[in-house]
């Protein structure tokens, strides 16, 4: 509890910061919303025709003109790269901060056992995803209640849902790689959010690279999925948790045996 | 009981040398001194003892617990100084006590206060700011405050000027009186002979010698000096040889007599020989 508590201090700033911006582009993307609403007949016929650039973002299927369409798209890309630059940030640096900063000579010649580290650190980044998908969610339910638009529940549950998850499994692989380094963990941690997202509008373009879904999360956060089955692709979402544990699984097996030498 | 033994502990990293074949052994309420230079494996050696690093081959233990298989309950005994002490940014030097004391699940506050005061460190500063010495005396108090069976200091007076340093030997002399075992790496030989009983010289991974710092300090070795002429080419024992305006002066591990015969066959107006201090004795082992 001890490590948890310090981490979340340590973190809060960051935490602070991050859910600020996502909230606030939240906010401005929605209060946008009642303004466009009256103009997307033709911006519907603008975006239906741009090609590959709308199927990459699933504006194909998409109706810009209703909330959760809109809603999908442009909150669904703030609080998908947010989110996922967030996670993959602050799992990245986790453990392998300790080596950078030089701490870990101060934390780890204490009575606490490597097993314990890891896991105070690992609930320590959950518990931050938690706290900024709850007020992210918060915002977002008062924001589309303050511009007198019907909430939609279910989709607006299932998307938040599903950029939950995608953090996780984001935080998870992060948190394995953070085990093996002492230095560049910020840029392995956005490295791999834009590499998942850019995986995922090739998956879109491209029929042939539709694998590529079952390797990037933002392949079961896909707003006109979502909208059009109202669910979950439980197939992608199993095999996207699966590399979060992993990922977990490495970091303790590599941390528990791992020299410090600082 | 042995505070630390070590058997053959050894540590490559990769084809690169750590320590070799480590064999030691600090009996509980010694106060011992560690002697090398910069990269000689002090460091190495301390990590592996304490878990940070894992050994390569040997066994060893400390306050009687495996390295390997019981690290928590040494670090439970053990206060470690490090050489170069770095907190967690942004925290204030209280959180740093207090955290290093809920991470031992002990209440340490009144020993804190206490050593605070010693050592003339304000608690409402911030980590970052403090200067090299004063990150050093937080360090010390982390090391000290939980009371610790074992010290193990590195490099523990870098950084510390000279008033610290008295309180902090203090300090340590008053612990040591306690009970507590006190493990000293330094380089610097006069706090080993001032402070410690016995030391161990190690130099590129391998223990050299390991005794009391009385008997270190008596080996064979003498240091000779010499006002006037002597012809010493071809004398064995002879090292670390300095000569100055009719001064010859050099430490003389090899047969007294045939020294005398040189010597008298010299032409000679002065002559001192006298016990080498640690830092010769030091030296002697590094030239061999």
């Amino acid at each position: 509890m001890t490590l948890i508590k310090h981490e979340l201090r340590q973190g809060r700033l960051s935490l602070t910061i991050w859910t600020a911006a996502v909230g606030a582009l939240l906010v401005i993307c929605i209060f946008l919303f009642p303004e466009m609403k009256g103009q997307m007949e033709g911006v519907n016929d603008v975006f239906a025709s741009m090609g590959s650039f709308t199927e990459a973002f699933g504006m194909d299927r998409l109706n810009f003109g209703t909330l959760i369409g809109f809603y999908a798209v442009e909150c669904g890309n703030v609080l998908g790269l947010g989110g996922a630059f967030f996670a993959s940030l602050c799992a990245a640096g986790m453990l392998s901060k300790e080596e950078k900063d030089r701490t870990a000579e101060f934390l780890l010649t204490h009575p606490v056992s490597r097993r314990r580290i890891v896991t105070g650190k690992l609930v320590a980044v959950f518990v931050q995803i938690v706290v900024m998908n709850v007020i992210v969610y918060v915002i977002s339910v008062g924001s589309i209640a303050m511009v007198g638009e019907e909430i939609p529940w279910k989709e607006l549950n299932l998307f938040h849902l599903a950029y939950f998850l995608l953090q996780s499994e984001l935080a998870g692989i992060c948190f394995g790689i953070s085990a093996f380094m002492r230095k560049g963990s910020a840029g392995a941690g956005l490295g791999i959010a834009a590499m998942m997202y850019f995986l995922n509008l090739v998956a879109n373009i491209t029929e042939s690279a539709e694998f590529l879904k079952y390797i990037t999360p933002f392949g079961y956060c896909e707003g006109a999925d979502i909208v059009a089955d109202g669910c979950l692709d439980g197939g992608l979402v199993v095999v996207g948790l699966v590399f979060g544990a992993i990922g977990i699984a490495v970091a303790y097996q590599q941390y528990c045996r791992k020299d410090i030498t600082v | 009981m042995e505070a630390i033994k070590t058997e053959n502990l050894t540590k490559h990293y990769g084809k690169a040398r750590g320590i070799e074949q480590i064999s030691l052994t600090v009996e509980e309420g010694e106060f011992f001194g560690f002697i090398g230079p910069n990269g000689a494996g002090k460091s190495t050696t301390i990590r592996t003892l304490l878990g940070l690093i894992s050994p390569t081959g040997g066994q060893a233990a400390v306050l009687g617990f495996d390295i390997v298989k019981e690290k928590e309950k040494i670090l439970a005994g053990t206060g470690y100084l490090p050489s170069e002490a770095m907190f967690h940014p942004g925290m204030r030097v209280r959180e740093v006590l207090k955290l290093s004391a809920d991470l031992r699940k002990k209440d340490c506050r009144k020993a804190a206060v206490s050593l605070c005061e010693r050592l003339q460190l304000d608690t409402s500063r911030k980590v970052d700011e403090l200067s090299f010495g004063n990150r050093k005396k937080v360090a010390i108090v982390c090391a000290l405050q939980h009371d610790p069976r074992l010290l193990v200091l590195d490099e523990p007076t870098s950084g510390l000027d000279p008033l610290m340093q008295k309180a902090f030997f203090e300090i340590l002399r008053e612990r040591h009186e306690k009970g507590t075992t006190v493990f000293l790496s330094s380089h610097i030989l006069s706090e080993i002979q001032h402070n410690c009983s016995r030391a161990a010289i190690i130099r590129e991974g391998r223990i050299l010698v390991c005794d009391s710092v009385e008997a270190l300090s008596q080996s064979n070795a003498r240091r000779v000096t010499v006002h006037g002429s002597v012809e010493l080419e071809g004398l064995p024992g002879v090292r670390d040889r300095k000569e100055s305006e009719g001064v010859i002066s050099f430490l003389y591990s090899g047969d007294m007599k045939a020294l005398l015969r040189m010597l008298a066959a010299g032409d000679v107006s002065d002559l001192s020989v006298s016990e080498p201090d640690l830092e010769e004795i030091f030296m002697h082992y590094y030239e061999k």
